[in-house]
């Protein structure tokens, strides 16, 4: 029943806002039905964690606590960033970058990506999940393009043939991965479902599934946006609207992630040595480092934030990777501050890129002064996200180096220098934004930065004080895949 | 070897050669006919296993390639290029023999790589799985190596067309629920590189990609 209403409501909302998304009150209704899916997902976590895992509808969803802890995230962050898009779109209407038509798209296609990520999260079919996650690029490719401006279709474009190209590769291994399942399970519906998967994991054919795993990896992979598979990501995110950067930074990386951990337990059963743990491993790593080095270099503040995106999914692929309860413990953890920061700062960061006119960094000055609360988020988010105490992001990458030291003491220093670049890179950038003079303009609406600080203060707690039911609902998670 | 399989072992091998011929193809209108074969071919493999091993639910898999990979995808691609009037010569980053010889190899990595799980498959079908395996290769080959959008839609469409013969050819056929999701996102995905066309021509007054190579590192 609550899994049902998690997935009707945003598929109604895409339904209606595709009716009357164009109308002025457009914003308000889809604010409103991501605050509904927000209380139905609710619901479906009080019922999880008091009656534990459980499968509905002949078998073809099913929720344990590593899903439903991600559905809680998608859901939350889907209402704030709602939120936030609703003074947000105004002023983009109010500066003549979208029209009403655009608007009504923009609106139902919000809903719909929320729809498919839900679904992709909660299906117990392999199958389905690919079809959820190809949905969600369909339903986001054209909110890329939304501004129609040449830059934002080539970006538009690349994500598009990229992620497709990539979710194929992905396709590929689904076939093998069933092939593989048939021999044990027999044909028909039954040998795609996880949890049938997960029972006969051990009996599955290892040189079928290592294959199915290398391009289940490359696939899902290419929506998590590990390096080399990242391109896409810095162009989507720089050039599309800012609520679309945050929920694909916070949320659609997320889901792709989980894909993938979900695969990787269901190879490691069947696969004695760590195979699958080590290729996760490199790709992460690999991603942190040439992430840190690419922070430097870039003039775009929302590419900026897009390529610290690739670094930290580079950070949980790692710790993934590694496995074992405290690394799948930190990867979880780090899921969650990063999402509800990266979501934070990309919600500072497109007002104060409304407010200057230019996603620049060199242009953008003086953010404080201008408005000290969009200044002060940017400032507190930035700390936040490059890992400083006391925030939860601190908490979760002192976890993942202490595991690293005693597991892989080969990686550590790859994550030090990493993470130190990164630091200087960020830190470097956005001190001389938020100081020092203005020639900001006033927003025609006023800003939505309740949102900002909401997940700001959830990761600072985060970092402080886990909540024992959190700790514990954490610990259940990382022991399925750990 | 029966019958049967020695015909399905035919059309794998006829995918193989639209796929060859696809990549060596360069008219737009040619290759959308070349796509259209191609999905005759699947679809014919798929009835033809369908029939021989009584699974039913791959008679509507064939029906559906057919409907869509068959009919309606090449209608819509015709139409587009008519409305875009775009039948010029299709440029290509590398000459065509050379990517004929990259092609070869990557069939005989797709085979090599193929082989130890064509071993372990008990269909009548299991000789074909490394061919699937090429086709889907040289499509990502073709998407690569073409300049303008369309021929890498088609590439596109292609490796899917690659994926299903996998499909078929090891595991007779993915359960129907998810391939009537792939095929609606497959049909949700033409429409809206359709879109794109449009968007694209709107304001570049052309479909090269070339002048979509604006965002890079510097």
């Amino acid at each position: 029943m609550e899994i049902a209403l998690v997935l009707g409501i945003p598929l109604l909302g895409g339904l209606v806002l595709a009716l009357v998304g164009h109308k002025r009150w457009a914003p308000e209704v889809n604010a409103a039905m991501s605050f509904a899916t927000f209380c139905a997902a609710a619901l479906l976590t009080a019922k999880v964690v008091a009656d534990g895992p459980m499968v509905a509808l002949e078998e073809q969803f099913f929720v344990d606590p590593f899903n439903v802890f991600l559905v809680a995230l998608t859901a939350f962050v889907g209402f704030t960033t709602a939120l936030f898009s609703r003074p947000y779109m105004r002023i983009e209407e109010h500066h003549g970058r979208v029209n009403s038509a655009r608007l009504r798209l923009y609106h139902s296609m919000y809903q719909l990506f929320s729809f498919t990520m839900v679904l992709c999260l909660l299906s117990n079919n392999v199958g389905i999940l690919w079809v959820a996650l190809e949905g969600a690029t369909l339903s986001t490719v054209l909110l890329v393009s939304l501004y129609r401006t040449p830059a934002s279709l080539e970006a538009a474009w690349k994500y598009f043939i990229l992620c497709s190209v990539g979710i194929a590769q992905a396709l590929f291994g689904v076939i093998l991965l069933y092939f593989a399942a048939e021999k044990v399970l027999g044909p028909g519906g039954t040998s795609l479902l996880w949890t049938h998967l997960y029972e006969v994991r051990h009996q599955l054919e290892p040189t079928v599934l290592s294959l199915a795993f290398v391009f289940l990896l490359v696939g899902f992979g290419t929506k998590v946006g590990l390096v080399p598979l990242h391109n896409w990501l810095p162009d989507a995110h720089a050039e599309g609207p800012t609520p679309v950067s945050a929920v694909l930074s916070g949320l659609l990386l997320n889901v792709a992630l989980y894909a993938v951990v979900r695969s990787k337990v269901l190879v490691d059963g069947a696969l004695d040595r760590n195979f699958s743990g080590n290729l996760m491993m490199g790709f992460g790593l690999l991603s942190v480092v040439v992430a840190a080095f690419f922070l430097s270099r870039q003039k775009d503040i929302k590419r900026m934030f897009a390529y610290s995106s690739v670094e930290h999914m580079g950070i949980m692929t790692f710790a993934f990777g590694m496995g074992g309860p405290v690394a799948a413990f930190a990867g979880l953890l780090h899921m969650t501050v990063h999402s509800l920061t990266k979501s934070a700062i990309f919600f500072t960061v497109g007002h104060a890129s409304q407010k200057t006119g230019t996603q620049n960094m060199d242009e953008i000055r003086g953010l404080i002064e201008s408005n000290p609360t969009i200044g002060w988020g940017l400032v507190l988010g930035s700390l936040a996200i490059l890992g400083m105490p006391p925030f939860g992001v601190f908490t979760s990458e002192f976890m993942v180096l202490t595991t690293a030291m005693h597991e892989h003491s080969w990686a550590t220093p790859f994550l030090l220098v990493a993470l130190g670049v990164a630091f200087a890179a960020i830190f470097g950038k956005v001190q001389p934004m938020v100081f020092g003079a203005t020639t900001a303009r006033r927003l025609p609406h006023p800003p939505a930065l309740i949102p900002v600080f909401v997940h700001l203060a959830i990761v600072l707690m985060l970092g402080v004080y886990i909540p024992p039911y959190l700790v514990d609902w954490y610990r259940q998670a990382a022991r399925l895949i750990g | 070897m029966s019958l049967a399989s020695q015909l399905v072992n035919l059309l794998a091998a006829f995918l193989l050669l639209i796929a060859f011929a696809m990549l060596s193809q360069r008219r737009i209108l040619t290759l959308i006919h070349l796509f259209a074969w191609q999905g005759v071919a699947l679809a014919a493999s798929t009835f033809l296993v369908a029939h021989t091993t009584g699974q039913t639910h791959l008679y509507f898999s064939a029906a559906l390639t057919v409907l869509l990979k068959v009919m309606l995808i090449p209608w819509v691609l015709h139409r587009l290029i008519d409305r875009l009037n775009v039948k010029w010569d299709v440029e290509t980053l590398i000459n065509i023999p050379t990517t004929m010889l990259i092609g070869i190899g990557l069939a005989i990595f797709a085979f090599a790589l193929a082989a130890p799980i064509s071993q372990m498959a008990s269909t009548l079908t299991r000789s074909t799985l490394g061919i699937a395996l090429a086709s889907v290769l040289l499509s990502f080959l073709m998407m690569i190596v073409r300049r303008k959008a369309v021929p890498q839609v088609i590439g596109f469409l292609a490796m899917e067309n690659g994926l299903f013969f996998a499909a078929t050819s090891a595991t007779y056929g993915m359960p129907l629920v998810v391939e009537l999701g792939v095929a609606l996102d497959v049909l949700v995905g033409t429409f809206i590189f359709g879109i794109f066309f449009f968007h694209i021509r709107e304001q570049f007054d052309s479909l090269e990609i070339r002048h979509m190579e604006k965002l890079k590192e510097d």
